[in-house]
């Protein structure tokens, strides 16, 4: 494994990155309209894009961790906190129009308003740390369930849950390209 | 959408040949690529609030920032997590360079069509969405890339509660704020 401030580590983290905001801004959510009339309803790029990188990404991480090649980099699951953060988290990306990184990525393509939410997304992480003792007591605390995943919750194998997320994502997809034209806003 | 809108937004997206999917998959197999090679995976918010450990510390101290329990855990350095974001922001300059779909955007036609054309406006509402969307990350532990793309993708339960929370509260704020 490289380490995280190795010289290595470094240009990798640039390489990685740019070819993140690169696929980023091609799948076209370096753009405001696009997600926002995601949440809309209007326009489905978004549930594309992450629908495709989770089955996509999760067989693939799937069959290195198997190999001995990967691990599983899995977080805890404290619910109360990730339900309220998430709700927030949707409220802020309607207002601002990205995510964290589709807005730092949009800023690239030139997005004078996507910048100045960077740096209300800096006040926010300032505001956020200095009332974490409060939160982590509170909040992070109420209600933990630890490191599980769907497949540890439901007794269903890894490979079978990707196989039902992507069948269901399939369905998803044909259903919506063949309705693409009264979807469009 | 007016014609002029609809122009706008053509002119800014419409020549990307792409399909998402296609963007999807790439962003699949770069996962794996971190996965094996960096054991990192893809996420912006915690990189982010070293970033902001650092602006905090120009505004109120070193002193003040390092007593902070937060920042104790995420300082403010030169790694991986924040030369990431870096390259993000390279990346989509060079994707918009290379496609010709680099603009100056001040308003969204979207935006425009509904709030109409003030900038301060505008502004206004991205400063303070990206303060909310912020601190929610925060608290979730990750935002769209490291809760709902990398947890998602390893079937974590914390990145598929994120994506269900995410989802609704997006679509509910969305619906009643663009209801005429």
């Amino acid at each position: 494994m490289i380490a995280n401030t190795s010289v290595t580590g470094l240009l990798l983290a640039v390489v990685f990155g740019a070819a993140f905001g690169w696929l980023l801004h091609r799948g076209r959510v370096t753009s405001y309209n696009v997600i926002v009339n995601q949440l809309r309803l209007k326009d489905f790029t978004v549930l594309k894009v992450m629908l495709t990188a989770i089955v996509v990404g999760g067989l693939g991480v799937l069959l290195f961790v198997n190999l001995g090649l990967a691990n599983w980099s899995i977080r805890d699951a404290n619910m109360l906190a990730v339900l309220i953060g998430g709700s927030l988290f949707g409220i802020g990306m309607v207002l601002y129009g990205y995510c964290p990184g589709t807005g730092i990525a949009a800023v690239g393509t030139g997005n004078v308003h996507a910048l100045v939410g960077v740096f209300g997304m800096i006040l926010g992480a300032i505001a956020y740390a200095f009332s974490f003792d409060w939160v982590s007591s509170n909040i992070i605390a109420a209600w933990r369930l630890g490191r599980v995943t769907l497949s540890d919750l439901t007794g269903i194998p890894h490979l079978v849950l990707y196989l039902i997320v992507g069948a269901l994502a399939l369905l998803l997809f044909f259903y919506l390209e063949r309705n693409r034209a009264s979807l469009r806003p | 959408m007016n014609d002029r809108a609809r122009a706008a937004d053509t002119a800014q997206t419409d020549r990307i040949d792409w399909t998402p999917y296609l963007a999807g998959a790439g962003i699949g197999v770069l996962s794996w690529l971190v996965f094996v090679v960096v054991a990192t995976p893809i996420g912006v918010t915690t990189a982010a609030s070293q970033v902001a450990g650092g602006v905090a510390s120009l505004a109120v101290g070193s002193a003040v920032v390092e007593a902070n329990s937060y920042w104790a855990r995420h300082p403010f350095r030169l790694d991986y997590g924040t030369l990431f974001l870096v390259g993000i922001f390279f990346g989509a300059l060079a994707s918009a360079l290379s496609s010709r779909q680099f603009r100056i955007e001040t308003v969204p036609s979207v935006w425009r069509e509904r709030f109409g054309p003030s900038v301060g406006k505008r502004y206004l509402a991205a400063f303070i969405g990206g303060a909310i969307a912020m601190y929610g990350a925060r608290m979730a532990g990750g935002c769209t890339s490291g809760n709902g793309i990398s947890q998602g993708l390893q079937l974590a339960l914390v990145g598929w509660t994120f994506l269900l929370a995410m989802f609704a509260s997006g679509v509910i704020t969305a619906t009643l704020l663009f209801r005429r």
